[in-house]
């Protein structure tokens, strides 16, 4: 039951998908086509991680069908899907650490001998999938673990590869990749285009969209809003498509440009070939962002700010006096008053079995007790504040803060560090996987919280945000700090020229740099 | 952990403790058929007879409540036999008014070096404490060649561990001493708050500004202590320490606790379910010996509950992501 | 060529550092020994070393997937007491009968002589097989963590072990003790092979002790064909990565249960010597917890991670051999019998805590939390 060449590939009708009181994905018809790259667009929390989970096994839907090549499937676990033809590159990564490439790429039928696996065989299969994807300077030997993340991530697209996907799915795959691995895998993709496989494409990039999509559907809400064509619609319509509404009155109005007294001056600091000489003001009542690429030290910078790293040289003042924090204890007390609202909510922002009280609470207990003893009224009492402050909503106090949806988990997870009310704000991607609505929110109350005085670092790797969020941002390359915008230089022409600005400017040096990220 | 649910449905922490409790009115009840058929009588529900089994069930309740901190934020100490044993000795060698407090002292030692080890050397606790019981058990073989101590248990060890006040044995109200304690860090101190956020996400608990590796050692010193307490009651109860007197203490104690529904990963678990872990087991073995069920028979019997009631409260998350 | 095998040494260095540190210890025990390199003292070496060697192996399959197998030590035991009775090789065969709750079920009649013995061994490695599919089949099916699954049916096993030897006894063929405890060459005269062991092509090996062999046949023919089998290596995926593992398409469920039932056949294999060695089944709890203990010693001695993922059987066995080769040492050096003890936890102690110095090279706080 082979469809004709440029036929209805893959077909979903009526798909729905609920997580709890949260509607994934409502009666979703969706059609890719083979040998076209489609792309899906969405906010974060619209419905594309749940779509493509479906598609490929990971989860079942609540409702609907879903057809491949004309006959009805239904998946019940990824390696099913596989079977079939359809291939996921996840945003997290499927690959296992401490195997190696070799034994990655060939994880589920490697070549054999006499019954046992074949490392040799193995080792010239995955020799090969990596020189199609570009990377032939990668060891197959190497385990996944001794990698750093843009080349884990060719391993794992090399990987899908090799599995003869009919579907290639890719989930953010470019996201930790460096602008020339970046360039192979949109050769690639193009190559698999001509070979008639179908391709789904999710990204959050604009001008990924223009130059690879030849087809792209809009969801919102977990609708499926529109399918288009290459070039049918323009950006600020697409991204009207994404977000319902314009662009301008997402934030809140920005005070007049002072200069405040730093509240929080950072000189010459450095760590481990990680972050090179930063050095940096942030005063309160401002909100300065850091941008750039993925990965080149923004993260860092803020888990060095907080006590994490060890080995930080440099000084860094709070209010005119040196600090040092040595760890997230010292960081939070009074006499510093440093708050972080950390990258993973999941993993590192709250203690997701536990009750919505007990998260809130956990940072500012000190202050919440009379000696070592908690005083339950005056905690109550503050967590409601908290609660009604953010406008958080819960079931009740005592749910496990699993059951909320990832707006509120994340208010939580800032309302917590406001209740031991900080000098300084540092935010690490605080609205990445939230819906619009609470973004806005957030947007808000960034604002609202430096205007009461708080110093705000805030790092985004969303371009609208740091623009439409910050007074200055302080673009970040290969773990310095290259330029800051401010004013009528802070666009996005600006913002992007200067994240990518090594590398049109040097020569070959620059270049291999890229290239190794 | 906070406020009392005010559904009418168990949390998931309350199921197990209710369940346990009627498989220890389970267990009253087939003892008393057995009894009465047997011997016509149901010496199994005179009240005698349950303090009787509430005294020697002190023991062990002392040690899992140690273990069950320990266990709450995601480690293991399985040191407990040899500083049992270590403070028992130590105990009775120094005899007089400091008998008690060396006891109680040997065991804190051990238990802030466990609590050095893990938090800050970063050893699995595994094998950390594995390590530490054999150094005591060496500790102790060299200081008594060998043999049990000639020493003998002061009388305030043994008026604790054996004697009556109100008609009660003392022992247990050393236990109810050591539970409310716990009860009182797990409910209504910070500390509490902190072990059960170490054991559910250790990161987010760090992140959060908790300092982990502190609460790390001071759950091991804990541990440690109740180790000691009971070695201490025990030498007493025994009138002497005599060689591998904690080893009887080590499985059961990790049972109880993981029994009474607190989960063995950690960051889950209500004290009021390892009480009634206890109870169960000393129940059980009671029920047991009364059947005069040869150990082959207790051992089977033993397991095969463990693995029944995990399977009743239900099981552990499919992995899949 | 040369940069993969620098590559392949440094993701092997743990095992190569327990390697290294056999090596140095023994050839000092052998060098300080009075009878040193001889035949005789390889022999009891061997014979010391192999039955915990077996349990390690058996420890190491589930600590690679991240867990732990609390009950080795009694699996071994009840297969010791099984064994007592299976192998008794008396040339009128055995009649085995259940005696239960006052019950008497005639199972039969095991042959005597050498089939005897064969079936005996095979139903003896059978069962310890059975009694590691339990313990997956419990933590698989019933969702149970491993620790605490196995610490139950630990229980249970020794249970059986006592129902089968309440006390110490039983009968094991007194060739196949001989044959199985000491050199190839008593090996092959009892069993009147190559020309009773006087052959002239044999005479090189035949000094080799026969547990040494007997390790590296299981090691070769049993643990590495599994650990590059698939399912082999799906077990190692899952101590790295589990989450992974499943959205690769791994069987995670088959080959959790394999891994146990490995387990359940090394421990076996290990229960079935010592009851040839000692010549008789003994349900002795404290020596099968002082085993399970020490097999969890051997395997984080021997390099493999407590965390999963990595390591292997063969970095476990070394971990055994230096683990005994402690107590050897107090025999030659003569350190009072009274310290011998102390001296054994204080050198486990600093073995295990030498990880330790991983952590101190860390700079970011936030990689100490797994």
């Amino acid at each position: 039951m082979t469809a004709a060449t440029g036929g209805q590939f893959l077909v979903l009708s009526g798909i729905s998908k609920r997580y709890g009181g949260v509607r994934a994905l409502e009666n979703v018809d969706f059609a890719c086509e083979r040998g076209e790259i489609h792309a899906v667009l969405g906010e974060n929390g619209a419905g594309k991680s749940t779509l493509i989970k479906i598609i490929a096994g990971v989860v079942a839907p609540d409702a609907g069908e879903m057809r491949l090549d004309g006959a009805l499937r239904q998946f019940p676990n990824p390696a099913a899907a596989a079977a079939a033809g359809i291939v996921c590159i996840f945003q997290e990564l499927s690959l296992m650490p401490d195997l190696s490439v070799a034994d990655n790429i060939s994880i589920l039928s490697p070549p054999r001998r006499f019954g046992m696996i074949d490392s040799r065989a193995q080792r010239r299969r995955a020799e090969a999938l990596l020189a199609e994807v570009g990377c032939e300077d990668v060891n197959p030997v190497l385990r996944v673990r001794d990698l750093p993340l843009s080349r884990r991530q060719m391993v794992e697209i090399a990987k899908a590869l090799g599995q003869k996907p009919r579907l290639l799915i890719l989930d953010e795959a470019t996201s930790a990749l460096t602008r020339a691995d970046v360039e192979k895998v949109y050769a690639l993709l193009e190559r698999l285009k001509t070979e008639n496989v179908a391709i789904l494409y999710i990204t959050h990039r604009m001008h990924e969209v223009e130059a690879l999509a030849d087809r792209a559907s809009v969801f919102r809400n977990g609708r499926h809003i529109e399918t288009f064509d290459k070039g049918a619609r323009s950006t600020a319509q697409i991204v009207q498509l994404m977000i319902g509404r314009d662009i301008a009155t997402q934030y809140p109005a920005k005070p007049a440009l002072l200069r405040p007294q730093p509240a929080l001056k950072i000189e010459n600091l450095s760590w481990n070939n990680r972050l090179e000489n930063i050095s940096l003001d942030v005063g309160a009542g401002e909100v300065v962002g850091l941008g750039g690429l993925d990965g080149q030290g923004q993260r860092t910078l803020l888990l060095a700010l907080f006590g994490v790293l060890r080995g930080v040289t440099g000084r860094v003042s709070v209010n005119g006096r040196a600090v040092r924090p040595g760890s997230p204890a010292r960081a939070k007390r009074r006499e510093i008053g440093i708050a972080l609202v950390p990258e993973d909510r999941k993993t590192e922002g709250l203690m997701l079995p536990m009750s919505i009280t007990d998260n809130l609470a956990i940072a500012s207990l000190p202050s919440l007790s009379s000696g070592p003893f908690v005083d339950g009224t005056k905690e109550q009492r503050a967590v409601d504040a908290a609660i009604e402050r953010l406008h958080i909503r819960i079931g009740a106090k005592t749910d496990a803060v699993s059951t909320l949806s990832g707006g509120n988990q994340q208010k939580v997870v800032i309302a917590k560090w406001l209740m031991t009310e900080p000098r300084i704000i540092l935010l690490n991607d605080p609205t990445r996987g939230i819906d619009v609505g609470t973004k806005q929110e957030l947007y808000r109350l960034v604002r609202e919280l430096a205007d009461q005085g708080a110093a705000v670092l805030f790092y985004s790797t969303d371009y609208d945000e740091l623009i439409g969020c910050c007074d200055r941002v302080a673009i970040m390359y290969d773990g310095r700090i290259l330029r800051e915008l401010e004013g009528d230089e802070l666009d996005e022409t600006n913002i992007i020229a200067s994240a990518l600005n090594i590398e049109a400017g040097a020569g070959t040096a620059g270049a291999i740099k890229a290239a190794h990220g | 952990m906070t406020a009392l649910p005010a559904r009418l449905t168990l949390s998931r922490d309350d199921r197990p403790i209710l369940i346990a409790a009627c498989f220890i009115v389970a267990i009253l009840i087939a003892g008393t058929a057995y009894t009465w058929q047997r011997f016509g009588s149901a010496p199994l529900l005179s009240p005698n007879y349950l303090l009787q089994q509430l005294q020697i069930g002190a023991f062990l309740g002392i040690v899992a409540a140690g273990m069950m901190l320990v266990i709450l934020i995601s480690q293991i100490d399985l040191s407990i036999p040899w500083t049992l044993t270590a403070a028992a000795m130590m105990a009775t060698a120094v005899g007089g008014a400091w008998a008690i407090p060396v006891g109680l002292a040997v065991g804190l030692a051990v238990g802030v070096i466990n609590g050095l080890g893990v938090a800050y050397l970063r050893v699995p606790s595994m094998i950390f404490t594995l390590g530490v019981n054999a150094v005591m058990r060496g500790l102790m073989v060299a200081h008594t060649g060998g043999y049990a101590p000639q020493t003998a248990a002061t009388g305030l060890m043994r008026n604790l561990a054996s004697g009556h006040s109100f008609g009660v044995p003392n022992a247990l109200f050393v236990w109810l001493a050591v539970s409310l304690v716990v009860v009182v860090i797990l409910q209504r101190m910070a500390l509490g708050r902190y072990i059960y956020a170490i054991g559910n996400k250790e990161a987010a608990a760090y992140l959060a500004g908790v300092d982990t590796r502190g609460v790390t050692v001071i759950c091991f010193a804990l541990c440690g202590l109740t180790a000691g307490i009971a070695g201490v009651l025990l030498a007493g109860y025994s009138q002497k320490a005599y060689q591998g007197m904690g080893d009887p203490y080590l499985l059961p104690s990790i049972a109880a606790v993981v029994i009474g529904g607190t989960h063995i990963l950690g960051g889950r678990g209500r004290y009021l379910g390892t009480l009634i872990g206890v109870i169960l087991i000393v129940l059980l073995n009671s029920v047991l010996s009364i059947m005069e069920m040869p150990e082959a028979g207790r051992q089977v019997i033993y397991g095969g509950v463990i693995i029944l009631m995990l399977l009743v409260y239900g099981r552990g998350e499919r992995v899949t992501s | 060529m040369a940069d993969n095998l620098a590559i392949r040494l440094r993701q092997n260095f743990a095992f190569l550092t327990a390697l290294a540190l056999f090596g140095v210890i023994y050839a000092l025990y052998q060098v300080a020994h009075p009878k040193g390199f001889s035949s005789a003292v390889l022999v009891q070496n061997g014979n010391e070393v192999f039955t915990l060697a077996m349990v390690a192996m058996a420890q190491t399959v589930p600590v690679l997937m991240a867990g732990l197998d609390l009950s080795v030590g009694a699996l071994m035991t009840m297969v010791d007491c099984f064994a007592s009775y299976l192998l008794s090789g008396a040339a009128e065969g055995t009649p085995l009968a259940l005696d239960v709750a006052g019950l008497h079920l005639a199972l039969g009649t095991l042959p005597g002589g050498i089939a005897g013995i064969g079936l005996g061994t095979v139903i003896c490695l059978v069962i310890g097989a059975l009694a590691g599919l339990l313990n997956g089949a419990i933590v698989v099916y019933g969702r149970i963590q491993p620790i605490i699954a196995t610490l139950a049916t630990g229980a249970i096993y020794i249970g059986i072990a006592l129902f089968l030897r309440p006390q110490p006894g039983g009968k094991i063929d007194d060739d196949l003790n001989w044959a199985m405890t000491n050199s190839l060459g008593d090996f092959a005269s009892t069993v009147h092979i190559f020309n009773d062991g006087a052959a002239p092509w044999f005479a090189p090996f035949a000094w080799i002790p026969t547990p040494f062999v007997l390790l590296v046949l299981i090691a070769l023919l049993v643990w590495v064909p599994f650990r590059r089998s698939v399912t082999g290596r799906t077990v190692y995926a899952i101590g790295s990565a589990e989450g992974a593992a499943y959205m690769s398409g791994l069987d995670i469920n088959r080959a959790k249960i394999a891994a146990f039932t490995l387990g359940g056949f090394f421990a076996a294999c290990g229960g079935l010597f010592l009851a040839i060695q000692t010549s008789s089944g003994n349900a002795d709890i404290p020596q099968a917890g002082a085993y399970t203990l020490n097999s969890i010693a051997s395997v984080v001695i021997g390099g493999t991670s407590l965390l999963g993922g990595t390591g292997g059987a063969i970095g476990s066995i070394f971990g055994a051999l230096i683990l005994r080769m402690i107590s050897f040492f107090f025999r030659i050096f003569d350190i009072a019998p009274l310290l011998q003890p102390l001296f054994e936890g204080i050198i486990l102690l600093a073995a295990v805590s030498i990880g330790a110095l991983r952590v101190l090279r860390v700079r970011n706080t936030l990689e100490l939390f797994r």
